[in-house]
């Protein structure tokens, strides 16, 4: 019984206190940098696209709202022809992040996207791909890759040895 | 006050030909509750506003309740209906029909050569009601009171039942 | 005639503006919840927000009032309106300052109660006409805290009658010009005060409609503005319990005289509205059985106690 009016008495002190909420479209709440939301395609340094059409990330996506498609440009360099994401189905876990090898795929601080039809939450590339390099600066996949694309030749990326003659007998 | 006399007592009369006529227990509940509040009005005209209110409380307001409280739980339907169907065919009820006819005949006969004593309107209020039942009416009220004790006594009993069946926990307890 | 006519005003103006009160309350008690809940509450509508009231009365006058075919529909449609009859016949009896009051009865408190034991109908007939297992466990539930809480209510109102000697309400408000009856009467005051809670089955009390148990209990099939009727006569019952409680037990239209009796009147009503809903703010909903074993067994004797007492005192100064 006295606990119950503690409680009355407690809860009307609770009128001289500051408000908690944050009142939206005026103000916007703290994003945290690594805040998951919308999924955007970024670029490295050379302004090439990351994606290397990999599928990893359609692969481990729990609700398949990744679709792509791999080819190729004239250097051998893979890329996705198209690369498309249900944002109706999307629920933004982040798993496409972590398991892109790229850094190509990433998830942004922004959740403003609601749309009128839902047909127009199906993001293509040109809505993903963005022009910067997102979270991860200065990384470029094919730097550190042994294959030659046109990016650079074998045996001059970084940390990388010059290619083995395997034609000679002393190695 | 005559014509609000009339239309209570109609009211108070076509509803409790409803009471008898419905096959819904619950719409004939309604139609009884109905009549209890065109007798509490019938009451208030005739200056007794105390009784009136007292109609509105305990008849319509706790005993009424209680009784559509029991037939919510006894959860008739269709069938009910039916039978009450059955019960409504002029075979059953022709009978004691014609007997409270002739009882009322004779109570409206009796009525009307038996002339009442000039009617004054004197207001009864909870007081002078307080005086006659503790005094005129003490013995009724001890009596009343005996049986309701009585009534409450016997719920207990009935609604006290000792718990049989303990949780797992609690029976190993007992048992140890 | 001219009298006729002031008195038709006087029973307009109370009628609308219990209404009003009631419609406005379902603001007021979303902005108030939400101050104690560190929120804002409906801010958008309007400056502060206040005419979210009327676009809440649009919503649901225009909302469908959709009525489902397993009900007993007579019973059904009947239910809500003897809620908002029976609470706004109440107020005939209030005394909101002297002179404006629609019936002057001798019965005044028995008239309260009578119309408050009605309103145990709304519950009991909605649950049971809805068809449907939460409604009529909602229905049940309702008819027994009703008829258990209306024998405290009545039983602590007579020690008010006892002191002021009549169940004529105006008289109630006179016979506290010398000290407000919560003083000698605390213990019928607090009674009566959680009787009313339970009666009007507010938050701390509202098991027969308990969302977290039964859905919407008793209403739980109801829509449209069948479904508003419930909502505002619940706000209704608030409203009225607020006005019983200023007259019976915190003098009325009585106070310091700058301000005019009405001011009074509507000052006290409206401290015990927030009240309410200081109430609902903060306290959670006991258990079925631990609000009526509270009642019957902690209530009834405190109030008969209470009763005995005032009684015994005043019999000895007499």
């Amino acid at each position: 019984m006295l606990s119950s009016i503690r409680t009355v008495w407690l809860v009307f002190l609770h009128m001289f206190k500051k408000r908690v909420t944050i009142e939206y479209p005026e103000k916007k709440a703290f994003l945290a940098p690594r805040w998951r939301g919308r999924i955007v395609l970024t670029r490295d340094p050379d302004h090439n696209e990351r994606c290397v059409a990999c599928y990893l990330c359609a692969a481990v996506c729990p609700t398949d709202c990744i679709s792509l498609q791999a080819t190729e440009d004239e250097n051998g360099r893979r890329k996705p022809e198209y690369f498309r994401i249900n944002f109706s189905r999307c629920i933004f876990c982040g798993l496409c992040e972590d398991a892109c090898p790229t850094y190509s795929i990433q998830l942004v601080p922004d959740f403003e996207m609601g749309e009128y039809k839902r047909q127009d939450l199906v993001y293509e590339k040109e809505d993903l791909l963005i022009d910067g390099q997102g979270k991860y600066h200065g990384y470029n996949f094919y730097r550190v890759a042994g294959v030659a694309v046109g990016v650079k030749g074998k045996g001059e990326g970084e940390n990388e040895s010059a290619p083995v003659d395997r034609k000679k007998l002393v190695p | 006050m005559q014509i609000i006399f009339y239309i209570a007592a109609l009211v108070a009369i076509v509803s409790t030909a409803m009471v008898i006529t419905r096959k819904n227990a619950v719409h004939a509940l309604l139609y009884l509750i109905v009549s209890l509040l065109a007798v509490s009005v019938i009451f208030f005209v005739m200056g007794t506003p105390f009784v009136a209110a007292l109609e509105v409380i305990v008849y319509a307001g706790a005993i009424m309740i209680l009784i559509i409280f029991a037939i919510m739980m006894l959860n008739l339907g269709q069938a009910s209906e039916k039978r009450e169907k059955e019960w409504l065919k002029p075979r059953t009820w022709i009978g004691p029909g014609i007997l409270a006819a002739i009882l009322l005949a004779e109570l409206i006969y009796t009525l009307n050569s038996f002339s009442p004593p000039a009617h004054e309107q004197a207001i009864i209020d909870a007081k002078d009601v307080g005086m006659s039942l503790f005094s005129t009416y003490a013995l009724g009220v001890e009596l009343a009171a005996m049986m309701l004790m009585a009534g409450i006594v016997g719920a207990y009993h009935i609604g006290h039942e000792k718990q049989k069946e303990y949780h797992r926990y609690l029976q190993k307890e007992e048992e140890l | 005639m001219s009298e006729t006519w002031i008195h038709i005003l006087i029973i307009v103006c109370v009628l609308l503006g219990m209404v009003t009160i009631a419609a406005g309350l379902i603001y007021v008690e979303r902005r108030m919840l939400a101050v104690w809940q560190e929120r804002y509450g409906p801010n958008r509508v309007g400056p502060f927000g206040i005419f979210q009231v009327m676009a809440d009365m649009v919503k649901i006058f225009f909302k469908e009032d959709w009525i489902p075919g397993f009900v007993d529909r007579k019973v059904f449609i009947v239910a809500p309106t003897i809620i908002m009859i029976t609470t706004l016949l109440s107020f005939a009896i209030v005394p909101f300052a002297p002179g404006i009051v629609v019936a002057n009865l001798n019965v005044g408190i028995l008239f309260f109660l009578a119309m408050s034991s009605l309103g145990a109908y709304t519950i009991v007939l909605a649950g049971w006409a809805s068809n449907n297992k939460y409604s009529l466990i909602g229905g049940l539930r309702g008819a027994a805290q009703m008829i258990s809480y209306e024998v405290f209510m009545g039983l602590s109102l007579m020690g008010v009658v006892i002191l002021a000697g009549s169940f004529n309400m105006t008289d109630i408000v006179m016979e506290q010009k010398g000290m407000w009856n919560v003083v000698p009467q605390f213990i019928g005051f607090v009674i009566f005060f959680i009787a009313g809670l339970a009666e009007t089955h507010r938050l701390p009390f509202d098991i027969p409609e308990a969302e977290s148990e039964l859905i919407a209990g008793f209403h739980s099939e109801y829509s449209g503005m069948k479904f508003g009727m419930f909502f505002v006569g619940e706000y209704l019952g608030i409203t009225l319990v607020s006005a019983m409680t200023t007259v019976l037990f915190f003098g009325g239209w009585l106070g310091p005289s700058f301000l005019p009796p009405i001011v009074w009147f509507l000052i006290k009503m409206f401290a015990f509205i927030l009240v309410f809903v200081l109430l609902r703010a903060s306290l959670p909903r006991p258990r079925y059985d631990q609000l009526m074993s509270w009642g019957w067994k902690i209530l009834l004797p405190l109030a008969l106690l209470n009763l005995l007492v005032t009684g015994a005192i005043v019999l000895y100064n007499q």
